[in-house]
């Protein structure tokens, strides 16, 4: 029991806990939040096992970009989730059994390739020790060079994406009203109209 | 300087690098130009893919890059610039008809480019990994071209449908790739083929029906063949002669690859599985086609039954049957660009029209795209001394050498069966009474048409050095 196995109790139970929140907490944006820390518990957790990169991709790319996605599309989208919540209990049986395949695939799986070592003869490992070089070495060694190729491909497909979304959903209305602050700053006082409005009535 | 050396034959992929840098130097013209470069981009594009087919022609070294993913060699040159070809002369096919119809998007030559440049990474793949990304590179492409007319409803029903199929064809060529991967350890085609010859399981089978159901659907094969006619029907007319025409070519060439470069030990296994979406593909070409009132519906089906035809010679698992398709597909891309190009210039003074009873009395009306035409349709449907003929011969004579009896029988009577709904036409062409006059057609589809005739009907001119050089890159595998 050291540093290392508290830390690890510490992150996982707290990753649990807020697992459990995030389909338990009745504000949506609360269940949002919970998610982040899940998230972050999550890449405390990679962080002990020695992938710190994989830990820190997990911050960026799932808090950083993920989870505020989330965040803006709940609190922009009109919908009752307290109302969508009624009945939550019914689907605990199928969803309870859908969990134990999932555990016992899992544990077959594990299993397996433990006692059965082929797995292991299969796997072609092409990067190094990781004892000798961080993986953030390794990964940048192998994704840069060796799979330069792919990477730019990726890339490229990437770019197609984007322009086949401007393509097909951008247009330009001609009647859109845009900002012009010249007209604003050379407007003339004299023609402008102050009305006192009250809040919430509108003119 | 230093990053070309470390790169080990980046050289080889000169023409791809070239593609891809040229196809963002323009989107970046477009736009600052914005929607008026429409036209400008379409000639420069056309000439970038000129000079793209110049590189890859004068380029005659031959190799694998990229740690063995990127292969160059004859099979895979001869490929590209059919590839390229058809691609330009697709992008040729549409300045006139986005200018009459008013759609005019300067990202559609951009986009042609980006799918070819996915398209010749297909034809060189000689992995999994680029299999894939090449082939998403130009499916996610083509998505966006068949809806790119969004003001038409009908496009983006095609565009949508042809997503939502492509992404499900995708997905069961990923899964049998991850069944490749799981049962032989390589993503490489080499240790692929090391590995089956070694061990051959169950389950290995499983990856090879399922990747090769991923790549039926590209080549449009019964019984993946559904997206179609819709998708011909509803994509703007250019649009459609740009995936009858490249697109089948270059997944055709992939198909080769994968089943000579990656399959080669379990040839008794797919040689059977091509058999059946042969015979499949050519007998629903045959008989569906013969109800169909619209032309590009037509040619749905003619092209599903064409692929049919040239999948005959891959059954045969022989280097006169690879030889065959590749003879095969040059053909069916001339002629099908050509039957597009008269599609094309079916346009009366009140717009575009699709019906075969269009075509009705076009001989008094139009006697040099009548005769063109009628030639082409002699040719689709394998009436010597036409190229059409000839591409049936060799996949026939290569499947005979093999022994496949059964198939080549089934062929040639789908064969006949198809010629009825091409001879309607002729028919229709010549011996019926006219209704209206097309409009006059433009310069670049009368090129088209014209080179696409002359190639048609003066095959045999040029059938001894075309047949060399399919001969030659047959060679590549064997």
């Amino acid at each position: 029991m050291g540093v290392t196995s508290l830390f690890f109790y510490l992150f996982a139970s707290i990753t649990v806990a807020s697992a459990f929140m995030v389909i338990a907490s009745r504000n949506p944006v609360h269940s949002v939040l919970f998610l982040i820390l899940a998230f972050f518990n999550a890449a405390g957790l990679f962080m002990l096992t020695g992938a710190e990169f994989l830990a820190l991709i997990l911050i960026v790319v799932y808090v950083g970009a993920v989870a505020v996605l989330f965040l803006f599309v709940v609190m922009m989208l009109d919908v009752d989730f307290s109302e969508l919540r009624e009945g939550f209990l019914q689907y605990l049986p199928i969803g309870g059994i859908i969990g134990l395949i999932l555990a016992v695939e899992l544990i077959l799986v594990l299993g397996s390739s433990f006692v059965d070592g082929k797995a292991a003869l299969v796997a072609v490992q092409p990067i190094p020790d990781l004892g000798e070089v961080s993986n953030i070495k390794a990964i940048g060694d192998l994704l840069y060079t060796r799979y330069i190729f792919f990477f730019q491909l990726a890339g490229l497909i990437l770019l197609v994406a984007m322009i086949g979304a401007i393509v097909l959903t951008l247009s330009h209305r001609p009647n859109v009203k845009r900002q012009n602050i010249t007209d604003q700053v050379m407007r003339d006082p004299e023609d402008v109209e102050l009305h006192s409005v009250k809040p919430g009535e509108g003119i | 300087m230093q990053l070309l050396t470390e790169i080990p034959g980046l050289n080889l992929a000169a023409p791809e690098v070239f593609i891809a840098v040229a196809a963002m130097v323009l989107l970046m013209i477009g736009v600052f130009v914005g929607e008026g470069s429409s036209r400008i981009m379409h000639g420069l594009s056309v000439a970038l893919l000129v000079i793209a087919g110049g590189l890859l022609v004068f380029s005659p070294e031959n190799g694998a890059a990229f740690h063995g993913a990127f292969l160059m060699d004859p099979f895979a040159r001869l490929m590209k610039v059919l590839v390229i070809i058809g691609s330009g002369v697709a992008i040729a096919l549409s300045v006139g008809y986005a200018r009459l119809e008013d759609y005019g998007r300067f990202e559609y030559p951009i986009l042609v480019m980006l799918a070819t440049l996915g398209m010749m990474l297909m034809v060189s793949a000689n992995d999994l990994i680029a299999l894939y990304l090449g082939l998403e590179l130009q499916a996610l492409a083509l998505y966006v071209c068949a809806a790119i007319n969004r003001e038409s409803l009908r496009a983006t029903e095609a565009g949508l449908k042809y997503f939502v199929l492509g992404a499900l064809s995708s997905g069961m060529l990923l899964y049998g790739c991850s069944l490749v991967y799981g049962f032989t350890g390589h993503t490489g085609f080499e240790g692929i083929a090391a590995a089956m010859a070694a061990e051959r399981s169950l389950g290995l089978i499983f990856g090879i029906v399922f990747i090769l159901v991923g790549i039926a659907f590209k080549i449009s094969a019964v019984p993946f063949h559904m997206w179609t006619p819709d998708v011909y029907e509803g994509a703007p007319t250019p649009v459609t002669a740009f995936f009858a025409a490249a697109p089948k070519v270059a997944a055709m060439a992939m198909l080769i690859r994968v089943v000579h470069g990656a399959f080669e030990p379990a040839a008794a296994d797919w040689r059977q599985i091509i058999t059946f979406i042969s015979i499949a593909s050519m007998g629903l070409g045959a008989f569906a086609a013969i109800g169909q009132t619209n032309i590009k519906r037509l040619m749905a089906y003619s092209s599903i039954g064409h692929m049919g035809f040239a999948l005959v010679g891959l059954a045969a698992g022989t280097e006169e049957g690879v030889s065959g398709v590749i003879l095969y597909m040059i053909i069916y891309m001339a002629m099908t660009l050509g039957t597009f190009a008269c599609i094309l210039s079916m346009r009366r003074e009140d717009g575009m029209v699709e019906e075969i009873t269009d075509l009705a009395g076009l001989s008094r009306t139009k006697p040099m795209m009548a005769l063109v035409l009628t030639a082409l349709m002699f040719s689709l449907a394998g009436i010597p001394p036409l190229a059409g003929f000839w591409a049936k011969y060799f996949v026939f004579l290569a499947a005979i050498q093999a022994e496949l009896y059964v198939l080549s029988v089934i062929g040639v009577l789908a064969s006949v069966v198809g010629a009825f709904y091409y001879l309607r036409i002729v028919k229709l062409i010549w011996f019926d009474e006219p209704e209206q006059d097309f409009v006059p057609m433009a310069s670049e589809l009368r090129l088209v048409l014209g080179v696409s005739g002359i190639f048609t009907i003066f095959y045999v001119i040029v059938a001894g050095p075309l047949s060399a050089i399919a001969t030659t890159a047959a060679r590549t595998f064997f």
